[in-house]
């Protein structure tokens, strides 16, 4: 092929593969652009402060479901994270020893499990032990869905602090935990926290497990150890139902919802600039 | 002092390790504290993760005692009489990732390709920017845009005239519902999508630049340098990026439950409802009333954790053959 | 700043794990199941808010097949089903259960077509249909039974429940009833092997594949198609007489029943005798341990139910529901007389 023919193909290429581009790009603007135009109606401060109404009538809100996913969030996060920056740190600082393989495959393999897998875990050791539907059960669903996302992230960021900090700090005396605690976890802090934000944004939108552990809740959240609502499973209940306002509540909600988790990731992107292994 | 030490200017290089000194000296009350929480964590995660491959098992023993290796070949799922055989799940979840890769693979690879070799420098942030956002919407937000907008394009717009020009192939017969295996695979898609872009696009700027460079030195133009040295040279990455699609896809259960229409029945069409693994684990798990029902969702489960554990397992060697180990927690 | 996030974060969590907010001191008694009656439901909790403030009632519909399940695994505090448990379901369970019968409700025909016109059907057409041997809208079956009705050339998209149902018990019972082919074929289930059709989840579920897709059929319980403002078809009931779904016709189905109310209240009421009745009505049953393990909430949950089978009776005809015959109430009453803690029963004589 002649020199001109082969430039024609690579530029054709060029934009085949940017057609290619705006093709993936567009569901985001279409899936973006519908929650707006359905969804901002329904917005009003009764959706943001009310308890849902009975079926059938219109009106109310879903102020206990935004409440109930914060709250079970905040559980998977007490369940998850202690146990994801100590496996981080472990993998951080023994990565030349046999060992360590082993939790690093189990992690990335936890991160791969569909969440209703871990849904049904939940359900058969929280749930049905407990003789109830919780929130502490949901929580602990999606703890397990934190869990492996933090450990590698704790552990990339770790490994990122310059072995200089740690022999500074044990130079000067400090024992090995209080290096590790003072001295290399606060340095590599910010990066832990943005990993914590993916894997937050990651399980707010999950649906899945909590259909078999939190179950629903009507009203206010009671404790705990009660069924409690959330605003991705009130979503779905609302989506396949036939009534027509419950369709917009529906819309406003996953509004509410792919802000919130867009706020997260993009709290987290912008933290994590500049700060990765490669570029 | 270490700080003054060669070792000490060459480790700022390397990952941060403890110094051999204190990792074989002796240990005072809070660094026993402190390893015991650490392998207390550790042993935690691994714990959990053999419980709960353990308690599938267990739960699933009953179902896989009475149908045994039948239970993957029949398809006939029949509560009231006791028959279960999960291959219209098995055919529904493969059919559908399948699909779904059929449709995400050229267009990430393409997205990919421009992002990583193609596009003019100002482009890239913005455009990598809105394919990571889509991979961070929830599943029941696609599902809810699935029902209300794509389902009623499909059952209007598209699968009429599909079935009037194509009609005479299996794959388009039947009347369109809307709901099926073509929306289930459509939605599948659009998720997938960004999944194996952003993957791909790592591992073809993991492709080191003197393959690039060796190429255009030699004169070819920016595509057949993409061609020659970069895919080439990426090629395993690559298909380990669609494989990690793959085995988001094979989990994937809210957005597919609702618009799949929930039918246990394996069908040519891409009309025709269908049901996955996941989907009726989602519909059925918390009503299945009787010992032998349960037992035969939870062998589902295990069934789905065993294919989607295998799929990301080669995914991830794949991955790290080009790029090195540590793309932890990207997926 | 630098331990302050950390700090911050912490004292977040904890403020987010602190039990609740000042509604705390209510009770909160869970129950699961049945979708027919949850619109009743939905209303009645609304509603006993004002008779005791103190207990808060959540429901949540996950079907018949769920509520069986749970209240056997007792996470939930009473199971809510319209297909009755089966001898082996209640002896599966660690205690005795009792079914309380709360309302009457009927299963209708529903669809969606161009016009929506008023259609009828016979039994042995509906069960054609299901089977999928009716497969068009304009067959000469449907044709003969709706002559005036101009029906289109177009095919029936069947939608049936893809949950484990009490609605589905009801419907299908009855296609038993007037089928030998579909008793043989498929048989009756809380969830059965459906030969054609695509599955909605819940009452609800099914109700909006209908609203969504022109030319499905489905059954549902008369409250979603009214609220939804879809048709119900006209049966054929045993008679011989096509009789619409109304409040009259359902509690017509329920009268002879009533008469011959067995002790534990399962009976069925599909394709009853009577020219009024109509053919696929059903008694709702809320399902309770005898013995209670909590008194406190055990005491809430049968206040309750003495409250839904009197007071509670003047909501059902708003939402298409048909009270309790008074003769079922005198025998409920003295079931829910039984009910104990500890060998105690609850209720004080009244």
């Amino acid at each position: 092929m002649s020199p001109g023919g082969r430039r024609l193909v690579s530029s054709a290429v060029g934009g085949l593969t940017a057609a290619a581009a705006i093709l993936v790009v567009c569901p985001l603007l279409l899936i973006f652009g519908f929650l707006l135009y359905q969804g901002v109606a329904a917005l009003n401060p009764d959706f943001f402060l009310h308890l849902p109404k009975p079926v059938g009538e219109v009106g109310g809100g879903v102020a206990n479901a935004i409440v109930g996913s914060f709250i079970v969030i905040g559980l998977a996060v007490a369940v998850g994270l202690p146990v994801g920056i100590l496996g981080g740190v472990y993998l951080a600082e023994s990565s030349d020893r046999r060992r360590p393989w082993v939790l690093r495959f189990v992690a990335d393999v936890m991160n791969g499990v569909p969440s209703i897998v871990f849904g049904i875990f939940a359900y058969t050791v929280v749930v049905i032990p407990m003789r109830r539907f919780s929130a502490l059960a949901g929580g602990f669903a999606l703890g397990l869905i934190l869990i492996p996302v933090v450990l590698r992230t704790t552990e990339e960021m770790v490994r990122l602090v310059p072995n200089a900090l740690r022999e500074a700090g044990l130079g000067l005396g400090l024992p090995e935990w209080k290096v590790s605690l003072r001295v290399v976890i606060p340095a590599a802090r910010a990066g832990i926290i943005t990993g914590v934000m993916v894997a937050v944004a990651r399980i707010a939108g999950e649906t899945a497990p909590l259909l078999f552990t939190a179950l629903g809740n009507r009203f206010w959240h009671q404790g705990l150890d009660q069924p409690i609502a959330t605003l991705p499973l009130q979503i779905y209940a609302y989506a396949i139902a036939p009534y027509d306002d419950w369709h917009r509540q529906a819309w406003a909600g996953a509004l509410v919802l792919i802000t919130l988790v867009f706020l997260a990731s993009l709290a987290a992107k912008v933290a994590t600039r500049g700060r990765t292994l490669a570029r | 002092m270490a700080i003054d030490s060669p070792a000490g200017a060459v480790a700022l290089d390397r990952p941060s390790r403890p110094p051999a000194a204190v990792a074989r000296g002796r240990r005072g009350l809070g660094d026993r504290v402190y390893r015991g929480l650490i392998l207390a964590s550790v042993w935690m995660v691994l714990v959990l993760a053999a419980g709960l491959v353990a308690a599938l098992a267990w739960e699933s023993w009953p179902a896989v005692r009475a149908f045994g290796f039948r239970f993957l070949v029949t398809s006939h799922w029949d509560p009231v009489a006791g028959e279960f055989g999960a291959l219209p799940f098995i055919y529904g979840t493969l059919a559908s990732s399948l699909l779904a890769l059929l449709i995400a693979v050229p267009l990430s690879l393409g997205a990919a390709i421009f992002l990583a070799e193609l596009a003019p420098g100002w482009i890239r942030p913005p455009v990598a920017f809105l394919i990571e956002m889509l991979a961070a919407v929830p599943s029941v937000v696609y599902g809810l845009w699935g029902i209300f907008v794509l389902v009623p394009w499909l059952r209007d717009w598209v699968q009429p005239p599909l079935g009037r020009t194509l009609g005479f192939l299996p794959l388009f017969q039947g009347p369109p519902y809307g709901i099926g295996m073509l929306a289930a695979g459509l939605i599948l898609a659009i998720m997938v999508v960004p999944y194996i872009t952003a993957v791909s696009r790592e591992v073809l700027l993991a492709v080191p630049g003197s393959q690039r460079e060796a190429a255009l030195g030699l004169g070819a133009t920016r595509w057949e340098t993409t061609r020659i040295a970069v895919l080439r040279y990426g090629r395993s990455g690559l298909i380990g990026a669609i494989l990690l699609g793959l085995g988001r896809a094979l989990g994937e259960t809210m957005a597919v439950t609702m618009v799949i229409g929930n039918r246990p029945e394996i069908a040519a069409s891409l009309f025709a409802p269908a049901y996955t693994m996941a989907s009726v684990l989602a519909n059925e798990f918390t009503e299945a009333t009787s010992d032998l029902y349960v037992s035969a969702l939870v062998e589902i489960g295990l069934l789905l954790l065993l294919v989607t554990v295998l799929v990301n397992g080669l995914a991830r060697l794949l991955v790290w053959s080009v790029g090195g180990p540590a793309r932890g927690a990207r997926a | 700043m630098t331990t302050k996030l950390p700090v911050l974060g912490m004292l977040l969590a904890l403020a987010l794990l602190l039990p609740a907010p000042p509604a705390a001191a209510q009770m909160l008694i869970n129950g699961a199941g049945a979708t027919f009656p949850y619109p009743l439901y939905s209303k009645w909790f609304e509603e006993y808010i004002k008779v005791d403030p103190e207990v808060r009632f959540n429901y949540q519909s996950i079907g018949s097949g769920g509520g069986i399940r749970q209240i056997t695994e007792r996470t939930v505090d009473f199971g809510a089903s319209d297909g009755p448990m089966t001898d082996e379901q209640l002896r599966k369970a660690p205690g005795p259960l009792l079914h309380i019968p709360t309302v009457l409700g009927a299963v209708v025909a529903t669809y969606n077509l161009p016009g929506n016109p008023q259609l009828a059907f016979t039994g042995p057409v509906l069960a054609d249909i299901f089977l999928g041997k009716i497969t068009r809208w304009n067959d000469a079956r449907i044709k003969a039974v709706n002559p005036s009705v101009p029906l289109p050339d177009q095919p029936i998209v069947v939608v049936h429940r893809s949950d484990g149902s009490g609605t589905t018990y009801i419907w299908v019972d009855y296609l038993c009833k007037i089928s030998p082919e579909w008793e043989k074929a498929v048989g009756r289930g809380t969830s059965v092997k459906w030969p054609v059709g695509l599955g909605g989840k819940g009452n609800e579920g099914v109700a909006g594949q209908v609203k969504n897709a022109p030319g499905s059929l489905g059954y549902v319980e008369l409250a979603y198609a009214v609220t939804n403002k879809l048709p119900a078809a006209r049966i054929q009931n045993a008679a011989g007489k096509m009789v619409e779904p109304t409040i009259e016709s359902t509690t017509a189905a329920a009268a002879a029943a009533a008469r011959t109310m067995p002790a534990d209240f399962r009976v069925s009421l599909t394709n009853p005798a009577g020219p009024e009745a109509y053919p696929i009505a059903s008694f709702t049953w809320l399902l309770v341990y005898k013995d209670q393990p909590d008194e406190a909430r055990g005491r809430a949950l049968v206040k309750f139910l003495w409250w839904a089978i009197h007071d509670g009776q003047k909501h059902p005809a708003a939402l298409l529901y048909a009270p309790l015959p008074a003769s079922v109430v005198k025998q409920i009453e003295a079931t829910l007389r039984q009910i104990t803690y500890s060998g105690r029963p609850l209720l004080a004589a009244r």
